[in-house]
C-alpha cells in the first residue's frame, strides 16, 4: 500500500508530504504513547496516533518513520509540520478514530508488527 | 585516541519540545558519516529516550557522544533525584512519571527497558539526591 492509499482509505486529507504520496508503506503502529511505538521498529511504517505535540514528529524521525496519520480530527501546529516538511515526513489527518482507522488499513492488507 | 569524534550537548528542561534535538543532531551527523541505518536506528532511539528522561525526571543535565571507529558510547550525566529501585524502574510498564507527562505521550515506563534493548551495554550509576549517569555503548 502506498501514502496514497492510506489517504484514500482513511478518507484523509494531506497536510504536507503530498510528494511522498507514491512511497510503500510496509506495516502500521497505532499508539499515543510515544515509547511504546519507539519498542517497535519496523521500516517503511505508518504511524496512527491521537497525541498531537512535535514529540510526535521527532519519535517518526527517529525510527524512520515516513507517514503520520492524525486520528480524531486533530490538527498539528505549524511548527509541527515545518519539523515534518524538514525531515520528509508525510502528515495527514483524519476524522476516523483509533480503533476504526487502525481497522480500515488492517482491512486492505496493512499489518503490525509481530507480537512481544 | 585521535580517530574518535568527541560531542556534546547540554540538555534543558525549560522547553519539552525541544526534547530530542540533541538525538536528531547525533543521527543526522551518523547518517552523514554513512554508518550502517541499523546501528543509527540504536543510537537514535536509545540517545532520545534517555534525552526525555532527562528532561521529564532530572531537569536536564549533559550527553556526551563519543564515536570510534568500533563503537558509539553515550554517557547521560544529570543532577536529578536518582533512581530509587533501578531493577523496578527497568520493568517495563513501571514509570514515575506525572500525569502532565503522560499527557504528552512519555511515561509508558518503556523509556530503560528501550534504551537497555537498542543498546549493546548499558550501566546506571545513580545517587539518591545527587543525580544519575547512564552510559550506553552501540557496536558498529
Amino acid at each position: 500500500m502506498t501514502i496514497n492509499d492510506v489517504q484514500t482509505i482513511l478518507h484523509g486529507r494531506f497536510i504536507c508530504g503530498e510528494e511522498h504520496a507514491e512511497r510503500e508503506i510496509h506495516s502500521a503502529c497505532g499508539s499515543d504513547m510515544m515509547s511504546d511505538v519507539l519498542a517497535f521498529v519496523k521500516d517503511q511504517a505508518v504511524l496512527l496516533t491521537g497525541l498531537c505535540n512535535p514529540q510526535v514528529i521527532r519519535t517518526a524521525e527517529m525510527i524512520d518513520i515516513y507517514c503520520i496519520v492524525f486520528i480524531r480530527g486533530k490538527k498539528p501546529t505549524e511548527e509541527m509540520v515545518e519539523m515534518a516538511k524538514e525531515r520528509d515526513i508525510a502528515i495527514i489527518c483524519t476524522d476516523h478514530r483509533m480503533f476504526n482507522a487502525c481497522g480500515m488499513l488492517y482491512d486492505n492488507g496493512l499489518r503490525g508488527g509481530k507480537p512481544y | 585516541m585521535s580517530d574518535s569524534l568527541k560531542l556534546q550537548y547540554v540538555i534543558s528542561d525549560e522547553d519539552f519540545t525541544r526534547a530530542g534535538e540533541a538525538s536528531g543532531d547525533v543521527k543526522a551527523k551518523l547518517k552523514m558519516m554513512g554508518v550502517n541505518p541499523e546501528v543509527i536506528r540504536k543510537v537514535s532511539i536509545a540517545m532520545y529516550e534517555g534525552e526525555i528522561n532527562m528532561v521529564i525526571h532530572a531537569n536536564g543535565g549533559v550527553i556526551d557522544v563519543i564515536i570510534t571507529t568500533k563503537d558509539i558510547t553515550m554517557i547521560l550525566k544529570d543532577k536529578g533525584p536518582g533512581i530509587k529501585d533501578v531493577d523496578l524502574a527497568m520493568q517495563a510498564g513501571y514509570s514515575t512519571a506525572s500525569e502532565n507527562v503522560r499527557a504528552l505521550g512519555f511515561g509508558a515506563g518503556m523509556g530503560l527497558p528501550n534504551m537497555k534493548k537498542y543498546s549493546d551495554e548499558m550501566n546506571i550509576e545513580t545517587e539518591i539526591g545527587v543525580g544519575t549517569t547512564v552510559t550506553m555503548k552501540v557496536y558498529f
